[in-house]
């Protein structure tokens, strides 16, 4: 049977990905020393182990080289036969990014950087080469002599163990080679053959291998299949100086043997991992259950199902709607009763089936904070300064689009505040603060926003320096500004008032990126800091890019939705307070500001009357630093609206950020008061 | 920007099987009217056929497009072709008839005073569009068929659609 391999390797791919970003968490917990255990190598170790597999099979020689000396290096590390040096995680480091560099270029089927490949290959070598610092103290789980004649292998795949692509064949010839080997088929699950399905397993194996392999390394045969079948290794010399199969975890954790291997016999087509009932649950097979309890599932397939509750949303609002008019409907009471209770419940059911589904796309905020660590770790050796990265809240939920696009803002911070924000170790001496800088990453929910903070407890931000730059620059500058005015200065293009350009920071291209990038999500950024203290930056976005909190106005038909956060009120006018400029120009006051006032209908073409600002509403919008009064005729109300693309069946709206259905079927634009206000700005 | 009009998309209905078969290479065509005008597209482009809805209007927008409305979720343009090509009266009632085009993996709505029925036409049936010099734009039209001693104008939808003086998508790099 042909299977068209390329199919997978996309899932290669992905997977390979989060092995190394295992890795380099691993890795970073090594160095800080302390809390590393055996575990932690190995986890290392597999990860590692799983990319050169699949690098084989997919063809990315070049990955498997690299990873072939990884894996030599953390084995020796894992048996204790080396030490983990600081100079050796960093090669390890280096040779995650490497691979990962690998692995783009595989995917853009670009060639590899081979200059990269080459220095890293002889970093490796050279650390391989020198010899091994004898290392004092063998673990327990060290390899076995080999006392051993050779090992009984009772080896029982599940039926689906050919769909996951291994090949029992295979692994026997890979045992042969290590000594002489004995292979008995059991037939006692074989069906007869109408039943017989091509891609399952019916045949268990025992097997007899004579020679001086250790149990590693048999074990090391069925890496691949551990978790698709029952495996027992046991020596063939009862009498051997080896431990209890149990021991057996470093490579490979095994299941407990004759329980799992009866388990099987006892329910024959049986593909579930008969494991559940055994005895073996130790971490490593407890991790490998949660592993196969989830599943792969492309964005799209997700998107879809989130469009499609959507729309259950719109036409479960249209039904109650019409339920509201059933009242002067002459209906049968006990009928009209029965049918407003399931429209009830179908309200209920459908929250909750749009809560569940919002759910799915939403991921863990680790899946950001996770690079920091690295970040860090790179930039303070680069630096030259102590820095402690605490991370709190990783577990707060996200939508996985913002969280994706957060994460270059957050880089640029984290940076930011390790470059300027912290001192180097001996200005925090003199200062009296431990040497070690802290930098905090914190995300939290609060009501229906995520809220991100980076915090360090650095020197805080100059009010003067920000001052006299700004001055320079020919910003309008104040004796009298707020700090929070004053903070707002470094979110300007081109701000910046480091004393030296570095390649870290300085140039003052980012901040206003930063800010741009936020609002662009919805969210807002705010800036804490004391001097001497350390500053925190406080970002605030919505959950999601799919659902936005808006208000919806009413312009002489039509009905237009209003972000929630870029309202700041809305008023009655008095007659008093509205002005005209120039005999056109409307202004507004309001407590002692005097703010443009544009009536919606002019902005958006409605060809209604402009009624009299007296007797309309006013709504105040703020956005991007910049405050403009909008006329409408009434407020409507306020709802939760599902975002709908205009241009993706039409074109870009100048003023409109996209489009929504309500309740009655009717699309109503959102409004991108962003735009209205920058334009305003500009005809000023 | 794809100017092509291919015989078959993806998202289309098909056609009666038979028909097209026992006529060789005819093409179906979806024949509506506007004015006293007979027009013809191809049955490939069109989704469905519904009422006129209420439009919300979209700023800066010409004249002739109506409007967005909600089609099971989607937004969707809906473009009057009686005020394009300046034919019919322009009324909206309850026998506004709108035809959903799938164009170039978008959908448009596209407003004619009636959908009239479904003609198979083989290509010997349809002759090319006569030049009227410069004072009327043939671009949009595929060529002229005849059907019962009926005049019936093929339009390229696509081309038409997908022209920049509808103002329907946005430029390919902007």
């Amino acid at each position: 049977m042909a299977v068209d391999i390329s199919r997978f390797r996309q899932v290669f791919l992905d997977e390979s990905r989060e092995n190394l970003q295992a890795m380099e968490q691993g890795l970073l917990k090594l160095e800080q020393g302390g809390g590393a255990t055996a575990e932690d190598i190995n986890t290392i170790f597999r990860a590692a182990h799983s990319i050169k597999g699949g690098a084989g099979t997919f063809g990315f020689a070049e990955i498997g080289e690299v990873t072939h000396l990884l894996e030599t290096l953390l084995d020796q590390m894992r048996s204790a036969k080396r030490e983990v040096t600081s100079g050796a995680v960093t090669v390890l480091l280096q040779s995650v990014d490497v691979v990962r560099g690998m692995l783009d270029a595989g995917e853009k089927e670009r060639a590899n950087d081979a200059q990269a490949v080459a220095a890293l290959t002889e970093a490796l070598q050279h650390i391989l080469g020198s010899a091994p610092a004898a290392a004092a103290a063998r673990p327990v789980e060290a390899p076995a002599k080999p006392a051993t004649q050779g090992w009984r292998i009772r080896f029982a795949p599940h039926a689906h163990l050919l769909r996951s692509g291994n090949e029992p064949g295979r692994i026997f010839r890979e045992l042969a080679r290590m000594g002489s080997l004995k292979v008995e088929a059991d037939l006692a699950r074989l069906p007869a053959l109408p039943q017989c399905e091509p891609e399952s397993v019916y045949l268990s194996w025992t097997l007899s291998l004579e020679g001086a392999a250790t149990r590693e390394q048999v074990a090391d045969v069925f890496a691949w299949v551990e978790g698709d079948c029952d495996l027992a290794i046991e020596p063939i010399a009862p009498a051997a100086a080896e431990p209890k199969p149990a021991e057996a975890r470093t490579a490979a954790p095994v299941p407990a043997a004759a329980e799992t291997a009866e388990a099987v016999v006892d329910k024959p087509a049986a593909d579930k991992p008969a494991e559940k009932g055994g005895k073996a649950a130790d971490k490593a097979t407890a991790e490998r259950a949660a592993e196969s309890s989830s599943i792969r599932v492309s964005v799209e397939k997700v998107d879809s199902l989130i469009n499609l509750v959507g729309e259950l949303v719109i036409t479960e609002a249209m039904l109650k709607q019409i339920s509201g008019l059933l009242d002067g409907a002459e209906l049968d009471p006990a009928l009209a009763e029965k049918l407003l209770n399931g429209i009830a419940q179908l309200d209920r059911n459908t929250r909750d089936l749009q809560d569940a589904v919002m759910s799915v796309r939403m991921l863990p905020m680790d899946f950001a904070f996770s690079r920091f660590p690295r970040v860090v770790r790179d930039l303070a050796a680069k630096l030259g300064k102590k820095v402690r990265l605490r991370t709190e809240g990783e577990q707060t939920e996200l939508d996985k689009g913002v969280i994706e696009k957060i994460v270059d803002p957050l880089n640029h911070l984290v940076r930011n505040s390790l470059d300027h924000g912290l001192e180097t170790p001996e200005d925090r001496r003199k200062a009296g603060k431990d040497e070690t800088g802290t930098i905090t990453l914190r995300a939290a929910h609060q009501g229906g926003n995520v809220v991100i903070e980076v915090a360090d407890d650095g020197r805080g931000l100059s009010r003067d320096k920000i001052l006299a730059t700004a001055e320079k620059r020919g910003l309008p500058v104040r004796e009298d500004m707020t700090d929070e005015e004053v903070w707002q200065f470094i979110f300007m293009p081109g701000f910046s008032t480091a004393d030296k350009v570095t390649d870290v920071s300085g140039r003052g291209v980012g901040m206003d990126v930063v800010k741009r990038n936020i609002v662009e999500l919805g969210g807002q950024v705010d800036i804490e800091s004391e001097v001497g203290e350390g500053t925190t930056i406080t970002i605030r976005l919505p959950l999601t890019l799919a659902i936005l909190d808006g208000m919806s106005v009413r312009v002489g038909d039509e009905i237009f939705i209003i972000p929630l956060n870029f309202v700041v009120e809305s008023l009655q006018p008095a007659v008093k307070d509205v002005k005209t400029v120039t005999g056109r120009g409307r202004v507004v006051k309001v407590r002692d500001e005097y703010l443009t006032l544009v009536p919606m209908h002019e902005l958006y073409g409605v060809g209604a009357e402009v009624p009299r600002p007296q007797e309309a509403i006013v709504v105040i919008l703020e956005a991007e630093g910049r405050k403009l009064a909008v006329l409408v005729d009434e407020l409507v109300g306020q709802q939760q609206v599902v975002i709908k693309s205009l241009d993706s069946n039409y074109r870009r709206v100048h003023g409109v950020s996209g489009a929504t259905i309500l309740g009655d079927g009717r699309v109503a634009l959102i409004v991108d008061a962003g735009a209205l206000t920058r334009t305003m700005s500009k005809a000023a | 920007m794809s100017m092509q009009t291919h015989g078959t998309h993806a998202h289309a209905k098909h056609g009666k099987g038979e028909a097209q078969a026992a006529a060789g290479i005819a093409n179906e065509y979806l024949t509506f009217t506007l004015g006293e005008e007979e027009y013809g597209v191809d049955i490939l482009k069109v989704q469905e056929i519904r009422g006129y809805d209420t439009v919300t209007r979209i700023p800066e927008a010409p004249a002739f497009i109506k409007g967005v409305i909600n089609l099971r979720g989607t937004i969707v343009p809906v473009v009057d072709m009686r005020i394009k090509f300046h034919l019919g009266k322009v009324e909206y009632n309850q026998f506004t008839v709108m035809i959903i085009l799938n164009i170039a993996k978008r959908v448009v709505g596209m407003v004619v005073d009636g959908v009239s029925d479904v003609l198979a036409l083989n290509d010997e049936a349809i002759r090319p569009a006569p030049e009227f010099g410069s004072s009327i734009d043939t671009r949009y039209i595929r060529g002229i068929g005849t059907v019962d001693q009926r005049m019936l104008i093929l339009m390229d939808i696509e081309r038409l659609m997908s022209s920049e003086e509808m103002a329907l998508m946005d430029r390919a790099v902007q």
